[in-house]
C-alpha cells in the first residue's frame, strides 16, 4: 500500500532503532509521554517498545477520546436514546463504555435504544434527513480533530432548517490537558522528558499553542504521524534535544502539520463552537477551559438545550486505575484488576474499552510481557 | 361449457411478483413457489421424490455434518451473493473436519414483499454453487415472516459429508513445532462487504472470495501428509481462528505479519476503516496446522491448485502455557494477536 507501508519498513525501523540506542545515554532512564492514543496504539499495535533500550520509556498520555469521557456523560446519551425516544447517532468506540446502573449504549440498545453507529458526522446529519419523524442526536466526542465536521453538520443542519437534528458536544481540547498533565506532576511521579505531540489534532491547530510548554515547562515536544516510523524518528528527535539540553517544538510530521494548522477548520469551528467555562475529564477532573459547547446562535441544535438533560457527576468504580493511567502516573498493569475483572469483554473503566486507551492496546498487544 | 382449464394454475410472476405471506401458508401458492422456483433450480432426483424429507443412500463411512445461517447484508456484493456464500459456507465447514460433502439442505426465511426477481436471482446462484461442487441440495424449508420481521431473505444450510475411516482433523491436534499454513489473502470477503455498504466506490471493488474449499482440501488429503486440523477463518478472520486452534490444542502460536497475505486494496479499505485485516472474515480460505516435516509437499500441492496458488507459511506452533498467539510485526517488534472483542462487522455472513 502505497504511502503507508513507506512508514512501517522493517530495514527502516532497525535503522532507527540502532540510532536511538546510539542515542539514549546508558547512565540515564528518559520517558516520553506520547499524547494521543493514536500513538498508544501504533506502538503497540507495531511492537515499538520492543526496538527501544530499556532505559527509553513511554508513557501513556490522556489522548483517547473516549477514555476520558466521564461515565455522567455517557448517562446523558443513554437518556437521549431511552428517556427521551431519539435516535443516537455514536462512533463505534463509545458503543461498550460502561455507563451508570450496568448500563453502556451497546447495552441501551438491547433495552430497546435506538443507537446507531456512525463513522462520520455526515451520517449522522443524513439519519435525521432520512427519519424526518424521529429525533437524532449525535454523540459528538473526540479532540480537535473531530470537532471542525461537528461544527460543518451544525451548520449544515441550520442551512437546511432541519428541525430534528442536534448534538450532545463533548468536543475537547488537547493544550488544556498537558497543562493539567505538567502542573500536577507530583514528586513522586515518574519525570517526563518531552512529549510525542499529537498528529492528527496538530494538523488542525498547528504546532504553535505547543509552544507554551517548552517556554514555561521546559519540556521539549516532537509532532509526530500515527505511523511506527513516525514515533520512532520523534523519540530519536526527543532524545537529542533532551541530551543537548534543548526544549523546543519540533515537527516530524511536516507532510500534514505546519505551524498555524487549517485556518479555514479552525474559522469554522469558531463560528459553531465556543469554550466552555469548565468540563469534567475522566481521570484529570474538573478543567476550565477545557472543552466546547454549541454557540447561543445554535442553541436549537444543542441537545442540552433540546431536551431536559442534566449532567451529573459520576464517580468511577473504586478499583479503577483510569485517571492514574490517564495522568501518566500508572502503567495498566500497576491496576489491581486490569486483566482480571477488568477485560476487553468486561470493561470496568473507560481505558479498557477503545482500541487507543492504555489498558486495552496493552491487554490487546502486550500482555505477554507480563 | 366451463372455461375453467382442468388443473391451471397461472404461473408465479418471477419479474415483478413478490413474496406475500400465502407462500408460507403450506397451501397452494407455496407449492408453487417450490415448484417454480426452488425445484427448477435445484432439480435432482432426491428433490424430485416430493416427501417431507430426502430419502439417502447410505454413505460408506462415518458422518460429518454441519450448519450454518446466513444473514448477509447487503444481499448481493462484488463476487457472490447469499445464495452461492450459504452453499460455499456450509460445504466448508463440512470439508474442513476431511469429509468429502455429499448433501445439502436449504431453509429460507423470506420477508413479506421481498421481490421474487430477487429471490430467484439467490435461488440460481444457489443452483449454480451446488452444481459447481457437486453437492446436490437435497431438502428444503420456505417459512414466510411479516414485512419487517425480517431482512429479506436469511438462508439457513445444512450439509453432510463422508470422512474416511482412519482421518481425523482436529482443532486440539496442533503440536509445538507444527507449522500453520494459510491458502490465499486475507479480508477479502469482509472488506468487499464492508465496501459495498460504506459506498467507498474504490476504482476497483474489492471482489469477495466466497468458494467452496473441498477441492483444495481433497488436494492437501492426497498428500498423506500430516496434517492436523483445518479451519476456514470466516468471522472473527485468521486472529480469531488461530486463537481457538491455540486454545483447543493447549498451545501458543508465532506468526510472521510479513508472510500473511493480503491485497493492496483490502490493506487500504482496513487502513481507511480503521480495521485490521487480520479480524477480517473470508469466505474461501483456509488455514492448515501441518507437521514441520510435511510442511513443503503439503504447501506444493496447495500451490498446484487455483484456490491455494497464494498459499503461505505464516507461523509455527509454539509451546505457551497462556496459549498466546502471537506475530513478529514488519516492524520487527513483537504483539499479541488477540481474540476479536466486540463486532466491529455485524451480519458479514
Amino acid at each position: 500500500m502505497k504511502y503507508v507501508d513507506e512508514f512501517r519498513d522493517g530495514k527502516l525501523a532497525q535503522g532507527l532503532a540502532a540510532a536511538i540506542a546510539r542515542e539514549a545515554r546508558p547512565e540515564r532512564h528518559y520517558a516520553f509521554m506520547e499524547f494521543c492514543g493514536g500513538h498508544t496504539h501504533a506502538i503497540s499495535r507495531y511492537g515499538v517498545t520492543d526496538l527501544l533500550p530499556a532505559n527509553v520509556r513511554m508513557v501513556h498520555g490522556p489522548g483517547c477520546p473516549v477514555c476520558v469521557l466521564p461515565i455522567g456523560r455517557i448517562d446523558m446519551a443513554i437518556e437521549l436514546a431511552l428517556r427521551h425516544q431519539a435516535i443516537v447517532c455514536s462512533y463505534g468506540d463509545c458503543l461498550r463504555v460502561p455507563a451508570s446502573d450496568g448500563l453502556s449504549l451497546m447495552k441501551a440498545r438491547s433495552r430497546g435504544g435506538d443507537i446507531r453507529m456512525v463513522y462520520s458526522a455526515a451520517d449522522a446529519l443524513k439519519t435525521a434527513q432520512d427519519n424526518p419523524a424521529r429525533q437524532v442526536a449525535f454523540f459528538a466526542i473526540g479532540f480537535e480533530t473531530t470537532t471542525p465536521p461537528t461544527a460543518v453538520v451544525v451548520k449544515q443542519a441550520a442551512a437546511l432548517g432541519l428541525k430534528n437534528f442536534s448534538v450532545l458536544c463533548c468536543h475537547v481540547l488537547t493544550p488544556p490537558a498537558m497543562h493539567h498533565i505538567l502542573a500536577t506532576r507530583q514528586p513522586s511521579d515518574i519525570a517526563i522528558d518531552g512529549f510525542v505531540g499529537p498528529a492528527h489534532v496538530s494538523t488542525v491547530i498547528g504546532s504553535r499553542p505547543y509552544e507554551v510548554f517548552a517556554s514555561d515547562y521546559r519540556k521539549p515536544v516532537v509532532i509526530a504521524g500515527f505511523e511506527p516510523l513516525d514515533v520512532m524518528q520523534a523519540i530519536l528527535m526527543l532524545l537529542k534535544q533532551v541530551n543537548d539540553g534543548r526544549a523546543e517544538i519540533e515537527n516530524e510530521f511536516t507532510r500534514a502539520v505546519t505551524r498555524d494548522g487549517n485556518p479555514k477548520a479552525q474559522a469554522i469551528v469558531a463560528e459553531v463552537l465556543e469554550l466552555r467555562d469548565e468540563f469534567e475529564w475522566r481521570g484529570l477532573g474538573v478543567m476550565k477551559k477545557s472543552a466546547l459547547a454549541l454557540r447561543r446562535e445554535y442553541a436549537e441544535f444543542d441537545a442540552e438545550r433540546r431536551f431536559p438533560l442534566a449532567y451529573s457527576v459520576v464517580p468511577d468504580n473504586k478499583a479503577c486505575e483510569c485517571g492514574a493511567i490517564l495522568r501518566g502516573v500508572k502503567r495498566p498493569q500497576d491496576c489491581a484488576i486490569f486483566g482480571t475483572v477488568c477485560t476487553p469483554e468486561n470493561p470496568m473503566g473507560s481505558c479498557m474499552v477503545s482500541s487507543e486507551g492504555a489498558c486495552a492496546a496493552h491487554y490487546t498487544y502486550g500482555r505477554y510481557k507480563q | 361449457m366451463t372455461k375453467v382449464r382442468e388443473g391451471y394454475v397461472r404461473p408465479l410472476d418471477i419479474k415483478n411478483g413478490r413474496v406475500d405471506l400465502t407462500h408460507g401458508s403450506g397451501g397452494r401458492a407455496m407449492v408453487q413457489l417450490i415448484e417454480e422456483l426452488f425445484a427448477r433450480h435445484f432439480a435432482n432426483e432426491w428433490l424430485a421424490q416430493g416427501n417431507d424429507g430426502a430419502l439417502l443412500p447410505p454413505a460408506g463411512g462415518r458422518l460429518v455434518m454441519a450448519t450454518d445461517a446466513h444473514v448477509v447484508s447487503p444481499l448481493f456484493f462484488p463476487g457472490g451473493d447469499i445464495g452461492c456464500l450459504s452453499v460455499h459456507g456450509t460445504i466448508n465447514d463440512v470439508a474442513v473436519m476431511g469429509a468429502t460433502p455429499l448433501w445439502l439442505s436449504a431453509s429460507f426465511i423470506l420477508e413479506e414483499g421481498f421481490p421474487l426477481a430477487d429471490l430467484d436471482r439467490i435461488v440460481a446462484s444457489m443452483a449454480r454453487a451446488s452444481k459447481e461442487a457437486g453437492v446436490p441440495i437435497v431438502t428444503g424449508d420456505t417459512k414466510v415472516v411479516e414485512a419487517g420481521k425480517a431482512d429479506g431473505v436469511f438462508i439457513t444450510t445444512t450439509g453432510v459429508g463422508m470422512v474416511p475411516e482412519d482421518l481425523t482433523l482436529s482443532g486440539d491436534r496442533a503440536r509445538p513445532g507444527d507449522v500453520v499454513l494459510l491458502s490465499g489473502s486475507i479480508g477479502d470477503h469482509g472488506m468487499a462487504i464492508m465496501a459495498t455498504r460504506e459506498n467507498l466506490g474504490f476504482a476497483a471493488p474489492i471482489v469477495s472470495d466466497t468458494a467452496a474449499l473441498h477441492g483444495l482440501i481433497a488436494a492437501m488429503l492426497a498428500t498423506d501428509a500430516e496434517i492436523r486440523c483445518l479451519r476456514d477463518p470466516t468471522r472473527g478472520g485468521l486472529a480469531t481462528t488461530i486463537n481457538e486452534i491455540a486454545r483447543q490444542s493447549g498451545v501458543g502460536v508465532m506468526l510472521d505479519e510479513a508472510a500473511i497475505p493480503v491485497n493492496g486494496e483490502v490493506a487500504a479499505a482496513c487502513e481507511f476503516l480503521g480495521l485490521d485485516p487480520l479480524y477480517v472474515a473470508n469466505e474461501g480460505k483456509l488455514v492448515a496446522i501441518v507437521a514441520a516435516a510435511d510442511a513443503d509437499t503439503v504447501l506444493a500441492a496447495m500451490r498446484a491448485h487455483p484456490q491455494g496458488s497464494r498459499a503461505a507459511l505464516i507461523g509455527e506452533v509454539v509451546a505457551d502455557d497462556h496459549h498466546f498467539v502471537q506475530m513478529t510485526t514488519g516492524l520487527g517488534g513483537r504483539r499479541i494477536v488477540d481474540w476479536l472483542t466486540g463486532d466491529q462487522l455485524p451480519r458479514i455472513c
